[in-house]
């Protein structure tokens, strides 16, 4: 069975920039399946998210690779076209509540725009939805909350109100580009057994962007470790942590800190590791120069 | 907490109420201008020139204000000169904050080549004398009102586009453009309904400024003599001709120039505090 996205030799540069910031990068989803993506910031764990949505920032421009959603090749489509699929099938849990929800619009309209824009609900319907999505995502008062304006909310209601936007629409994928990060810690067990729960009821495959090991272990069943752009690992989450195969890989699970030991001091991750690693990246960088 | 609306927009500002107050009596006088001057502002009657105004000794009652060289009611011929200031004022304003705004939006959204050429062309535009420019353009078009809007359109609308530009630049890096751009919107409905309401307060700040800076504009026209036609009672007029017998009859020159500089002080007061009370930011 074909996965439903499907990332392939994908590379992209900064603007006038040598350095490619995704390297190669290989990554397949399969339909109802979550995949975490693991790097330390600046591995371009959003930026695989970015690229697939089509909201790269202006300075990163994909030089090669071709990226299937549905068994489209979206990078081909014109952008109008892939729009409207990423519209549709699509849809992103972004990671800063704060700057995700305009700030001038009521809650309702930017939850339902999608519905009635791109899949041409009715008003009532999609108002019905939105209410049904709140309940769902364990919000008091709906009714309220869809006539109120996002500063008159908190941080943890705001993921929750985006955590239902990006279900509203049934997606077949969502990409959760570290939703927890901006939270307070207790609030984000909270979010993340949300997230957990509406996945496992709508089934919908999800890519999650995080640094976080320890919720890749509650939340996904495959992982992709990244690091400078490149994919060093892609492995179900129990062979990963049973026995990581990349030397990176595994002193970044070893730097994880451990309930069942928490006085042990913490493992940096090596330097050796970091040279190793870097070197490889000079190489990989090497043959696809010399391929190109 | 869902009643967070504004613990600055509660309180009543005096800003707002002084400003919008003067204004509101300025456009009263203007809407009633016929109704309620003393005098019909063009009669002249020169066996009343020079009347001073009505506390002082000499002065005639009916002539509250006291009448210029030509013994026209001064109080008359402002109120009728607010006529053509608010005209002025609300048309210019409102068309230049419309073209300025839209490149500015267009600039600040889109980037790239549309940018730089609405950039690079705010900045030649910016390299002009704007009074000089203003002049060069009625002389080429021709006295009258279309011929002033126009005049105020092309010489401020760089304004609008400076900053709007900035601030839809701002908008577009945020987070909820990319989740609009991810639910599949459209750019045009990216631009008007994600970022439009987020400048919109900047707009009309903006805009209310720019109501005052018209009513300048007009009346340095008028002052050179450039303005909708010579015998029409404007501010400006009055205070070019009040200039030539100051000495003599000071009050010509006087009166008009404190209800310009009020008028044009409330434009901009009340655009400071409506940007106050609507700015989502401090609300």
């Amino acid at each position: 069975m074909s996965a439903f996205l499907t990332i392939s030799n994908l590379s992209a540069m900064l603007r006038g920039g040598r350095q490619r910031v995704l390297r190669s990068v290989d990554l397949a989803l399969e339909a109802g399946e979550v995949r975490g993506l693991v790097g330390e910031s600046g591995a371009g764990k959003s930026m695989i998210g970015k690229a697939v949505l089509g909201i790269l920032p202006s300075a990163v421009t994909v030089v090669e690779g071709e990226i299937l959603l549905d068994g489209k090749n979206l990078l081909a489509m014109p952008q109008r076209d892939r729009r409207r699929l990423i519209g549709t099938v699509a849809a992103l849990i972004p990671q800063d509540p704060l700057t995700a929800l305009n700030p001038s619009r009521r809650i309702g309209r930017q939850i339902t725009d999608r519905l009635v824009d791109i899949l041409g609900w009715s008003k009532a319907n999609a108002h019905a939805r939105a209410l049904e999505l709140l309940d769902e995502v364990k919000i008091e008062n709906p009714e309220r909350v869809m006539a109120s304006y996002p500063h008159e909310l908190s941080g943890g209601m705001r993921q929750r109100v985006l955590i239902a936007s990006a279900f509203a629409a049934n997606p077949k994928m969502i990409i959760a580009d570290e939703p927890t990060t901006a939270l307070d810690v207790t609030v984000q067990k909270q979010i993340l057994r949300l997230i957990r729960e509406m996945q496992a009821r709508h089934g919908t495959a999800m890519l999650f962007v995080t640094h976080d090991l320890g919720v890749v272990s509650k939340v996904c069943q495959k992982l992709s470790v990244l690091y400078s752009g490149m994919i060093v690992e892609d492995r179900t989450v129990g062979e990963f942590f049973a026995a990581p195969r990349h030397a990176y890989s595994k002193a970044l699970l070893a730097a994880t800190p451990k309930y069942t030991d928490p006085f042990a001091s913490l493992l940096p991750v090596d330097d050796s590791v970091i040279a190793a690693a870097d070197e490889e990246v000079r190489v990989a960088d090497r043959e696809w120069r010399h391929a190109g | 907490m869902l009643d967070g609306r504004g613990a600055v927009g509660r309180k009543a500002s005096w800003r707002l109420i002084l400003s919008g107050g003067w204004l509101v009596l300025i456009a009263l006088l203007a809407v009633a201008a016929p109704l309620i001057s003393p005098h019909d502002p063009l009669e002249q009657d020169l066996f009343a020139a020079r009347l001073p105004p009505f506390w002082m000794h000499g002065a005639d009652p009916s002539y509250l204000l006291g009448t210029d060289s030509l013994g026209r009611d001064v109080l008359s011929r402002i109120i009728h000169g607010s006529q053509i200031a608010l005209t002025v004022a609300l048309i210019a304003g409102l068309a230049t904050g419309f073209v300025g705004s839209l490149l500015g939006l267009l600039a600040g959204y889109l980037r790239g080549r549309t940018d730089l050429l609405i950039s690079r062309l705010v900045d030649i535009w910016m390299a002009f004398p704007p009074v000089l420019f203003a002049i060069l353009l009625i002389a080429v078009l021709g006295t009258g009102l279309s011929s002033i809007v126009i005049a105020i359109v092309v010489i401020d609308w760089t304004r609008f586009c400076r900053v709007v530009r900035a601030e839809a630049m701002n908008q577009s890096k945020m987070d909820y453009i990319a989740s609009a751009v991810v639910a599949g919107q459209s750019r045009a409905g990216i631009l008007w309904r994600e970022i439009g309401p987020n400048v919109l307060p900047t707009i009309v700040a903006l805009l209310t400024l720019e109501m005052g800076i018209a009513v300048i504009v007009e009346a340095i026209l008028s002052f050179v003599n450039l303005s909708i036609s010579t015998d029409a009672p404007t501010w400006g007029g009055m205070i070019a001709e009040g200039r030539t017998a100051v000495y003599q009859a000071w009050w010509v020159l006087v009166f008009p120039l404190v209800v310009l500089f009020l008028t044009v002080l409330s434009f901009s007061q009340i655009g400071e505090g409506l940007k106050d009370r609507f700015d989502p930011v401090l609300r």
